[in-house]
């Protein structure tokens, strides 16, 4: 693991050192004011169903709905020396309706748990030299839902080429969370089954290196790794597991995982109709995954404003040597899931893009720049079905 | 482990060479098709809900331009 880290690392750093940067010439820039860029809305509505929940062991109801929104204000300026400041704010709302959750404590008809709102607000600030395209920033968020906080930092770096036909990027991320521990009713201390309920830190590290390059006037194509690590509460206890002697206990994972994803994705201009976006990722973890994900993508551009891109994407994976089905557990186990999610499957998803950006503006109102409507339809081999819809509109 | 992480680095290594020892410099007015807004090689911002949850509905994760760290990811 670490020779293919270093091996990237190195081929990374000896592209990087032959296009050393040089000085910027910021002599034709002015300071000016904040400036308004763009402000984007996404809206997503996703509903599942299947019948390996978790929480029940895995049997029962997987039934979940979630709709997501996000707002992004995008504001800019340059400074007296002629570098650009680019903010970014960004606040988030999601409201989901889980069954399975519902059944943390099934003597409800239906308890809290079976509903809840996610609120994330970030917060990005970059500074980037518009002239070699160099930039760095910082960022912080934030997460809440009822049983879940969430504080991330993180640091962006991203350098061109003289030619700027290649670019690298560094991206490191942190997260300190903090997770309710909220047991299976039947599972909680006597008299404590209504809490307090003790909470436990989970805290994640990640690093992002991507290298693209221009290859050809119609090819493109970048290479990515980012390795991550994960320590505290990674296991889901409120999610049971049942043993083969009858006996029933509160989902155990390993407090740390270290998880390497390398992916590459190309785009080829095929001709004014036609471009090919392909993406393969390979990834393994410390707890025995195994994974390959490949998907395509086909825009049709009908004119040069309105295209309509039908995809597809095929995972399959080797799942976690912790899983095991309904009532299948060894007593004598330290480590145990049964959490679907983590067991060995593969996945179809197939759907369609569709892409407005008329040059006066989506219905003719000039600052609604785009519009882009996004349906996908999955299927899993362990039974699992879901449907997402979302809606991004860009306003400049 | 070792002999796939062995076939990986030669699998990354040939991919690497291949790719850009093919490369052209290619000049800025030449970019008209590259710099096409369907060619962009980061996922579509209205992708970054179906990267979600197949996060969660799936072991792998990263790589992607999506969430890779932090929040529950257990619904």
């Amino acid at each position: 693991m670490k020779k293919i880290s270093l091996s990237i690392l190195a081929l990374w750093a000896g592209m990087l050192t032959t296009h050393a940067q040089s000085p910027a010439d910021s002599s034709h820039y002015v300071a000016r004011t904040l400036h308004l860029d763009e402000i984007n809305f996404v809206s997503g509505y996703y509903h599942q169903d299947g019948n390996n929940s978790a929480v029940t062991g895995g049997i029962g109801t997987e039934k979940l709905t979630d709709f997501a929104n996000t707002i992004n204000i995008q504001v800019s300026k340059f400074n007296a020396a002629g570098f650009k400041h680019t903010f970014q704010f960004e606040l988030g709302i999601d409201h989901y309706t889980s069954a399975s959750s519902d059944k943390i404590d099934p003597h409800t008809i239906s308890s809290a748990s079976s509903a809840d709102t996610r609120v994330y607000p970030s917060l990005h600030w970059t500074r980037s030299n518009e002239k070699t395209g160099n930039a760095f920033g910082v960022s912080a968020s934030l997460s809440s839902e009822f049983d879940y906080q969430s504080r991330g930092i993180g640091f962006l770096l991203t350098r061109l080429s003289k030619d700027k036909n290649r670019q690298f990027d560094f991206k490191a991320q942190a997260f300190f969370d903090t997770w309710k521990v909220i047991l299976p009713i039947e599972l909680r201390p006597p008299g404590q089954e209504g809490g307090p309920y003790e909470n436990k830190p989970r805290d994640s590290y990640s690093a992002s290196f991507s290298l693209s390059q221009v290859i050809n006037t119609r090819l493109q194509a970048m290479i990515i790794a980012e390795p991550s690590y994960q320590h505290g509460l990674l296991a889901t206890r409120y999610q049971r597991n049942y043993f083969t002697d009858g006996s029933e206990r509160a989902e155990n994972l390993p407090d740390n995982r270290y998880k390497l994803p390398i992916g590459v994705r190309f785009s080829y201009f095929l001709d004014d109709h036609f471009i090919v976006r392909a993406f393969y990722r390979y990834y393994m973890d410390n707890w025995g995954i195994r994974a390959h994900t490949a998907e395509i993508e086909v825009p049709v551009k009908f004119t040069p404003f309105l295209s309509l891109s039908p995809f597809y994407r095929y995972n399959t994976q080797q799942g976690t040597r912790y899983f095991k089905s309904y009532g299948q557990h060894n007593p004598a186990e330290t480590y145990y899931t049964s959490d679907y999610d983590l067991s060995s499957l593969h996945s179809n998803f197939v759907g369609a893009n569709l892409r407005l950006s008329p040059p006066k503006g989506v219905l003719g109102y000039q600052h609604f720049s785009s519009l882009e409507l996004r349906y996908g339809h999955y299927m899993r081999s362990t039974g699992l079905t879901s449907n997402i819809v979302t809606l991004a509109l860009k306003f400049k | 482990m070792l002999h796939n992480n062995s076939r990986l680095r030669t699998w990354l290594v040939i991919l690497a060479c291949a790719g850009f020892s093919a490369c052209t410099t290619v000049k800025a007015y030449q970019k008209s098709k590259i710099n096409d807004s369907e060619m962009e090689l980061s996922a579509r911002r209205s992708q970054q809900f179906e990267q979600n949850f197949q996060l969660y509905r799936e072991g792998g994760s990263g790589a992607n331009g999506g969430k890779s760290g932090g929040g529950c990811g257990c619904n």
